[in-house]
């Protein structure tokens, strides 16, 4: 497989971009592997990845029922941060900022990955004394963060609605300048084409239906392609998570809900940072192409549609009409909807689990894109030593009966 | 957007409703002889089923009052409304 560099791409402009290898292969399962990654997400693609690179695992299989990428990955708004609250939440999102930082270079693949930096808007006193107590403990974490006034922030969007008048007034901010975004699609190819090239098979179509067990240890899984046999296994599969826990007899404390996403008509650059709202309930950013990318909320109930419900939609708009007001006759070209698996603390599950030989990622719910190389990293070494690395030890399963819950609601309940 | 079906009402926007999660989640009679486990599962541990779910709705911007509701999570089709302590439309619960 060829590195891609600025000669390859000279070379293949000779013969008209026609000539490009595959970035990954496309293998028939084996009947047996080391690891079997359930989940063609960016999550389980980085996964095996860093199973690969980082433990010298490369048996590895991974089993997507789509295609990679299909899933939340390619579906989400691509905000990455790690101004979260708690020390563990912000240390596992910030292992994986410090991933990010050199990703591209680290995968040989450019996933656009842009440090525009995000704020959160405050509009009330509360939200200033929150995002206060944020900032403050995103410093002593040693996460760059500072707090802006209204003025602070309409310096940097001068589009902005920085009226008093307004129904929300946006009285200020917290600004973490490394925070951005990425190029969703490119994560997971990128991570895929890294993967398979240490031998990874990458095996899309490929729908787990159960989980065998003898013992309490899982053998393998069986899928639309027949039984393969692997004493591990890690399920990577969001809005699914639940679905394939109960194939194995494990409850977990997850929902599953729509959430949604636009973008508009591309317009001239005219908002240069990300944008979160929670108190409005929405954000956005723009992309490289021009078009406004916004976020919207979940859908109450549970649902599995893929789609959303049209009074979410709305909901959003206006908030993003009241932030922005001369955004208002922009036309919106396209909305999709993702699954996504809620956690009552709004943190991840990174965790063995009561059958051996089974591990579950999950509960990423609305913010996990930001993770992911962190995630594959955590969840490897997971995987690979049978017990949590100490930035994911907090997050196991069994926090929901100790009580040692994360609750990051204050600082990721809406906003992603 | 789902029309729900309020017993009292009749049928309405999903907008008027507020949605009160998993249906049948009894709360235990002896909470000072449950394991730390049970209560995790009483408190945390949800179905979530690709499928047929029995959830509670409340007529918030209506009677509110509230009812369960038989729905497939995976098509939206909805069974039917029925009242607490009645039994789901499509039996067995
Ligand atoms: C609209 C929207 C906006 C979002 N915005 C942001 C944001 O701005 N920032 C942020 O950090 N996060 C955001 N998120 C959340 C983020 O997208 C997810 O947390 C993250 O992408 C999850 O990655 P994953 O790899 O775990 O899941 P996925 O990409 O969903 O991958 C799971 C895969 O498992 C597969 N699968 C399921 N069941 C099976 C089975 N039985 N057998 C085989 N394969 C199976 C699925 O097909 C899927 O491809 C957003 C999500 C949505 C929907
Ligand atoms: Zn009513």
């Amino acid at each position: 497989m060829s590195r891609y560099s600025i000669f390859s791409l000279a070379r293949n402009a000779l013969s008209y971009h026609e000539n490009w290898s595959r970035a990954w292969r496309s293998p028939e399962p084996k009947r047996e592997y080391d690891a079997i990654i359930v989940g063609g997400g960016g999550h389980g693609l980085a996964t095996a990845y860093y199973l690969a690179k980082e433990h010298g695992i490369t048996n590895v299989a991974v089993l997507e029922k789509g295609w990679i990428g299909g899933g939340n990955t390619g579906r989400n708004t691509t905000i990455v941060r790690s101004n979260y609250l708690w020390d563990e939440a912000t240390h596992l999102y910030e292992k994986a900022m410090k991933l990010w930082e050199g990703l591209s270079q680290d995968l040989n693949y450019n996933v656009m990955f842009s440090q525009r930096g995000v704020l959160n808007l405050g509009h009330t006193l509360q939200d200033m004394r929150d995002i206060e107590r944020r900032v403050n403990a995103n410093r002593l974490n040693g996460i760059d963060g500072v707090v802006l006034d209204t003025k602070g922030v309409k310096e940097i969007v001068p589009i902005i609605n920085d009226s008093p008048n307004a129904r929300y007034p946006i009285l200020g901010a917290s600004f973490q300048p490394r925070a951005g975004v990425a190029r969703h699609d490119a994560v997971a190819w990128g991570f895929a084409r890294g993967a398979d090239q240490r031998g990874v098979d990458i095996i899309q179509n490929c729908e787990v239906k159960g989980i065998r067990r003898e013992n309490g240890c899982v053998v393998g899984v069986e899928t639309n392609k027949g039984f393969i046999a692997s004493k591990k296994v890690g399920v990577v599969a969001a809005g699914h998570s639940s679905v394939i826990a109960s194939m194995a007899g494990i409850r977990l404390p997850l929902e599953s809900h729509p959430l949604q996403a636009l973008v508009s008509e591309s317009i001239k650059p005219c908002i240069p940072t990300v944008i979160m709202s929670n108190a409005v309930h929405g954000y956005i950013s723009q992309s490289d192409k021009g078009d406004l990318v916004i976020g919207a909320g979940i859908d109450s109930y549970v649902g599995y549609g893929q789609r959303g419900s049209y009074s979410i939609i709305e909901g959003t708009l206006a908030a993003i009409v009241e932030l922005f007001p001369t955004l208002s006759r922009v036309r919106m070209n396209r909305q999709w909807g993702g699954i996504v698996d809620v956690c009552p603390d709004a943190c991840p599950i990174i965790s063995l689990t009561p059958v051996k030989g089974l591990y579950f990622n999950c509960g990423w719910g609305t913010g996990g894109f930001k993770a992911t190389p962190g995630s594959g990293w955590v969840f490897a070494h997971t995987i690979a030593q049978d017990r949590p690395h100490e930035l994911n030890a907090a997050f196991s399963l069994d926090r929901f009966s100790t009580g040692h819950l994360i609750d990051e609601h204050g600082a990721a309940a809406v906003a992603h | 957007m789902l029309i729900l079906h309020c017993p009292w009402c009749g049928p309405r926007s999903q907008t008027e409703f507020a949605y009160g999660g998993e249906a049948h989640i009894a709360r235990p009679l002896s909470p000072e002889s449950l394991s730390d486990a049970e209560w995790a599962d009483y408190l945390f541990m949800r179905k979530n089923p690709k499928g047929r779910h029995l959830e509670q709705w409340g007529h918030a911007m209506g009677c509110r009052r509230w009812f369960n509701v038989e729905r497939d999570t995976a098509t939206y089709a909805i069974q039917g409304s029925y009242k607490m302590g009645e039994e789901p439309p499509g039996g067995q619960r």
